[in-house]
């Protein structure tokens, strides 16, 4: 067993995990914070993406030995303040960017790093940068919506379907 | 998972010392590692992290003007900041797998792990560049030698990748839209000494060069030049993503593509 230390959304969070123990599992298990969800086990689908170090990444697929000492952002950290949703989560809500929201908290992760790297993306960039994002309910396009309204864009143009 | 133990040593000289512990292995960015350890296809007793190890990250240029990119250097910041360095290689190494994946995953890693619909494994051999490992300098024409199989010694350690810079490239893939890797993926560049052609994805052998390509684009370098050459079927993947003519066909097809891109 090793310990492990990480400030996990502003709180310093600690524990003792094996060498095998994902950060996904760390966080869920250990931290109950299971907002990070876990859809696969080959690194695919993106419900687990976290920020660490400000960076997304998925969670099932680091140990959470290597992010000892990391700055760690999970769903749980994105709403304001006031625990209102943050923009994205919200616009997710007004253009019906989820359905039964099992990829949500990985879509608003990703969609939180985008944004962050590309404040105004064009809708090709959106389904660029969520290659790694899968949904098996919305077909892509309120999710796609919800990022580029998001960003304070014009999304009336594009249909709703 | 089996358990197993993690060290994340600081220092190549204590990464190296770590290998030396009974069935250690690497750990780069862990994006092809541990999913085949949630398979348990792989047992190993302890992984030594190479993710935490400053003189095997980032990008400069050498010397002698070629690109070094340390071992455990990302796709993410490959394609960032090797951008204005070598062009085509940054391209590469900003369409591997997803955001998430290019975060995490490292240069070292995809070469070790030699797969043969991996992106790097075509930009090394096409660049004919050299890696560095621990204990030497390998070049990339000796360095693959089939599917999943390198030059790497048990417990060799690759610290860096060393790329002669083209006087244009491109590299061209075939997106197996499941997995995200290629299909068939094409990597050309062209230097004052000739043309390079490197081909992924399609032999059963890993990535190779593909020769006639090489002479016809060395004495005309335009897509032209490739439209009359093909390659057998025999010897290529086939899947259920194409067959093995479908691959010999579209690494013509790729080929043509990255002349024009690069061109
Ligand atoms: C969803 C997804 C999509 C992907 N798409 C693509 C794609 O389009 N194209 C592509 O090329 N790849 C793709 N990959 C693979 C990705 O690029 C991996 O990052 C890469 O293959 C392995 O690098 P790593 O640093 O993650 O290595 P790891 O997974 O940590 O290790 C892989 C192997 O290399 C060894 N190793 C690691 N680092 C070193 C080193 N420095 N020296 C010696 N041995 C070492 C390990 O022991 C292990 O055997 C994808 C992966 C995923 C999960
Ligand atoms: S759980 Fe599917 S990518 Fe992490
Ligand atoms: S909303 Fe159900 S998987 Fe995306």
């Amino acid at each position: 067993m090793v310990q492990v230390s990480m400030t996990v959304n502003g709180r310093a969070s600690s524990g003792e995990v094996e060498g095998r123990t994902l950060l996904s599992s760390f966080l869920r298990d250990d931290l109950s914070l299971t907002g990070t969800h876990v859809g696969c086990d080959t690194s695919q689908c993106g419900a687990c993406v976290v920020h660490v170090n400000g960076e997304a990444i998925k969670a099932c697929t680091m140990l959470a030995a290597e992010a000892d000492g990391a700055e760690v952002t999970t769903i749980e950290g994105m709403a304001n303040a006031d625990g209102s949703l943050n923009v994205i989560q919200q616009a997710f809500q007004d253009h019906h960017g989820l359905q039964c929201g099992f990829c949500t908290p990985g879509m608003v992760m990703s969609a939180a790093a985008l944004l962050k790297e590309n404040p105004e993306p064009s809708e090709t960039e959106v389904r660029d940068y969520l290659e790694g994002n899968l949904c098996r309910c919305t077909g892509y396009h309120n999710i796609v919506k919800a990022i580029m309204a998001a960003s304070g864009q014009d999304v009336s143009s594009i249909a709703a379907e | 998972m089996y358990n197993f133990d993690v060290e994340r040593p600081g220092t190549v000289a204590d990464a190296a010392a770590a290998m030396g512990r009974e069935d250690a292995q690497a750990l780069g960015g862990g994006q092809t590692l541990i999913p085949t350890l949630k398979q348990r296809l792989a047992s190993p007793s302890v992984l030594v992290s190479l993710t935490g190890i400053a003189e095997m990250a980032g990008v400069c240029t050498t010397d002698d003007g070629q690109v070094a990119i340390g071992g455990a250097t990302t796709h993410g910041a490959v394609a960032r900041d090797a951008a204005s360095l070598y062009p085509g290689l940054a391209g590469l190494a900003s369409h591997i797998g997803d955001p998430a994946v290019r975060n995490r995953g490292t240069i070292g890693g995809s070469l070790a792990n030699n797969d043969p619909s991996a992106c790097y494994p075509a930009a090394a051999l096409g660049s004919g560049a050299t890696i560095i490992t621990n204990t030497r300098s390998i070049a990339a024409d000796d360095y693959f030698q089939g599917m999943f199989t390198t030059a790497l010694e048990e417990g060799e350690i690759i610290t860096e990748v060393r790329f002669p810079v083209p006087e244009v490239s491109d590299y061209q893939k075939f997106v197996q839209p499941a997995s995200r890797f290629a299909l068939v993926g094409v990597f050309v560049a062209k230097y004052a000494g000739g043309v390079r052609v490197a081909v992924t994805g399609a032999s059963n052998d890993g990535v190779f060069r593909w020769s006639e390509a090489e002479a016809a684009l060395s004495s005309d370098f335009s897509a032209d030049a490739v439209k009359g050459l093909s390659l057998s079927g025999d010897n290529m993947i086939s899947d259920l993503h194409g067959t093995g003519a479908y691959r010999a066909h579209l690494v013509g097809v790729m080929t043509g593509r990255a002349v024009t891109n690069a061109a």
